[in-house]
């Protein structure tokens, strides 16, 4: 009767233990999906605030319509690209042409005057920045969570409930890590 | 930073149960000081002024927080780059939820955060702060703020706080009781013949009425310092860029002025000393926080990556001590990330940012902005009750101008400089009726412009407002704006 019991003793704290274990593991990936929509949202602002951009500046610009025309280019495939590597290539590439185009925007004082350009200039800055820091939340999310998959004895529960590791969302070169920066002096 | 609030949570119960413990036993002895056998009485009056002092804090504190500061609530077209920063550092920490944010009428450097719970959070900076401060170092005083929310830290020195003032107050009543009291109540005494007990009762209560309150500050002030600490390290990692608030305190400690609305309740909640002088910190034990320049010189031996444990190890050097300060759950598991290299802002004017500071404060509070064709603006306070003054450079007439019917401004019926009273019109709520039946106004230029509803009510327009009309507050017409 008693190795009966302490048998089933055992294996309640067993299950409770998996339940608890597995619980874990999905607030994780929750926590993961929550802090991806975070970058969707900014990406989102972003691919929002660049026609508007370009639209301010074209009168400004007349000579630099290739720069204009690739910055557009650019923000339509990274407006399109989908999942978490395709997504960070195409908005690497929308980063080097963003980058190009303000190195272009240093030779029109004119357009420093213009007041809808310095709010979108100060929009577009801090949507740069809260991209980077929603991608540092969600990499911080990812790496918590790929641990938990991959540490014993936690591993045997995700394995069991096929829980697949995350990707981290990275800008393909270490030199575009950052966001680019947007400067307007 | 999750394992950080729970090993925060599990100190903060063994501090709170020392303080109540202290608060419990001063109840009792005072109880039995009073009378033999009311020891349990006295426990119960301490603790029910606890609970609804906690009450109150809880519920109300951070209301009580910011009216007391004269903070004022502002929005994001008042001062877009406060806003952004916040929402930078909302996201940086995976909050949420947006805090509110206020401004403070005041020159002094300094900010505080406010509110029980990160979904119902405050910030609040002066306006001295705002017009002194570069970008990157606002942002690291909002993500130190931001950590003091996320951490619940302003939750639990509130908590903390109350229970310090209960114990205070307590002590106090006593105190006063005695020495008003004291002749009739030997007497009384003497009368029952209370003894020789009552006597050392009342002698344990008189001294423990006068150090109960001191330890309990101590061990409260002890808690304020060591957060102080957690938070930088907190603001480093989550901005990856320590020098950013390394700067802003060393800004902070090289200026004078001293914040007039803080008394000792709320000065836990800033981010250095209200009460400081510049340069004179002491590094005692009577102090809400750190000294301000052993802070900066943490945070600059940093170095190349920032993560906690670079801050401990930082903490460690600079404070020659063996054991860190950053919990050690939140050491594990971490990997250090490179420190982010400083935005490279176009340096503003500093003679602009401070303006801009200094108009949004009188836009919260209230003053009429006049722009002159001559490029003045006119700065009117809000008890300025005429209707024209004139320009001092180029003498010109002006007055509050007043929304204008679309129709009418079209026919050019009621041109501007025309001497009109306001049209108090008992407004009729403009339905979605077609725009012919709107108001409009004339906009001079990107500064702050205020015109006059037809209403009565004064309305500001904000140098960010690309918005193409305004909505009364007061009767909810619309105003279109017309740009010149």
């Amino acid at each position: 009767m008693t190795p009966m019991l302490v048998l089933l003793a055992i294996l309640v704290l067993l299950v409770i233990w998996v339940i608890g274990i597995y619980n874990g593991l999905v607030g994780l990936r929750n926590q993961v999906k929550n802090a991806w929509a975070q970058i969707d949202v900014q990406l989102k602002r972003r691919h929002d605030l660049i026609p508007n951009l370009i639209e301010t500046v074209k009168g400004y610009m007349v000579h630099e319509r290739q720069t204009l025309e690739n910055v557009t280019k650019a923000r339509n495939l990274a407006a399109q690209a989908s999942g978490v590597a395709q997504q960070s290539q195409a908005e690497g590439n929308l980063n080097r042409a963003l980058g190009q185009f303000f190195v272009v925007v240093e030779a029109y004082p004119d357009l420093k005057a213009n007041q809808n350009f310095l709010a979108l200039q100060e929009e577009l800055t801090s949507t740069e920045n809260k991209i980077g820091f929603a991608r540092q939340f969600y990499n911080d999310q990812v790496m918590q969570f790929n641990n938990k998959i991959q540490m014993f004895p936690s591993n045997i529960i995700a394995g069991a409930f096929s829980f697949q590791a995350s990707e981290f969302f990275e800008t393909e070169d270490a030199a575009e890590r950052e966001a680019p920066k947007v400067s307007f002096s | 930073m999750w394992e950080q609030i729970r090993s925060n949570k599990r100190r903060s119960v063994t501090l709170v149960i020392l303080i109540a413990f202290i608060l419990v036993v001063l109840g009792f002895v005072i109880g039995e000081a009073m009378q033999p056998g009311a020891g349990p009485f006295g426990v119960a009056v301490a603790v029910l002024i606890w609970i609804i002092m906690s009450l109150v804090a809880y519920f109300q504190g951070d209301n009580i927080l910011l009216a007391v500061s004269g903070a004022q609530e502002i929005e994001k077209k008042d001062h877009p780059q406060l806003f952004n920063v916040v929402e930078e550092m909302t996201i940086a920490s995976g909050v949420g939820a947006m805090p509110r944010v206020y401004i403070l009428n005041d020159m002094a450097l300094n900010a505080f955060a406010t509110g029980r719970n990160p979904k119902k959070s405050a910030v609040a900076v002066t306006a001295g702060l705002l017009g002194r401060l570069k970008r990157d170092e606002l942002q690291g005083v909002i993500a130190h703020e931001m950590s003091h929310v996320v951490n619940r830290d302003v939750l639990f020195m509130t908590m903390v706080g109350v229970m310090l003032g209960s114990i205070v107050m307590i002590s106090e009543i006593f105190l006063r009781g005695l020495r008003f009291g004291a002749g009739s109540s030997r007497r009384y005494r003497s009368e029952r013949g209370g003894g020789q007990g009552q006597a050392i009762m009342m002698l344990v209560a008189v001294v423990l009425a006068i150090l109960a309150p001191m330890i309990a500050q101590l061990i409260y002030l002890a808690i304020s310092r060591r957060r102080e600490y957690l938070a930088d390290a907190n603001a480093a990692v989550l901005t990856r860029y320590p020098e950013g608030l390394a700067s802003a305190l060393e800004a902070i400690a090289g200026d004078d002025h001293v914040l007039e609305h803080a008394n000792k309740v709320t000065a836990p909640m800033f981010i250095a000393n209200p009460f400081a002088k510049a340069g004179r910190f002491a590094a005692g034990l009577t102090s809400t926080h750190p000294p301000i320049d052993e802070r900066i010189r943490i945070l600059r031996s940093i170095g190349g990556s920032v993560s906690f444990q670079q801050y401990d190890a930082a903490w460690r050097t600079v404070r020659g001590r063996e054991r860190g300060v950053v919990p050690s759950s939140a050491l594990a598991q971490e990997t250090a990330q490179p420190v982010r290299p400083a935005s490279e802002e176009g340096e503003q004017d500093k003679r602009q940012r401070m303006r801009e500071a200094g108009d949004l404060l009188r836009k919260v509070n209230q003053f009429i902005f006049l722009p002159c064709a001559c490029g003045l603006t006119l700065k009117l306070p809000p008890d300025f009750k005429k209707d024209k003054v004139s320009c001092p450079r180029c003498h010109k007439e002006l007055e509050v101008p007043v929304a204008q019917l679309a129709t009418a401004a079209q026919l050019g019926e009621l041109m501007a400089g025309q001497t009109q009273p306001p049209l108090r019109v008992a407004a009729p709520r403009v339905s979605q009726g077609p725009a012919a039946a709107g108001l409009q106004i004339t906009r001079q230029g990107n500064q702050w412009q205020s015109f006059r509803c037809s209403c009565g009510n004064v309305l500001h327009l904000s140098p960010n407002d690309i918005d193409p009309e305004v909505t009364c507050p007061s009767c909810g017409q619309k105003t279109t704006i017309v740009s010149r």
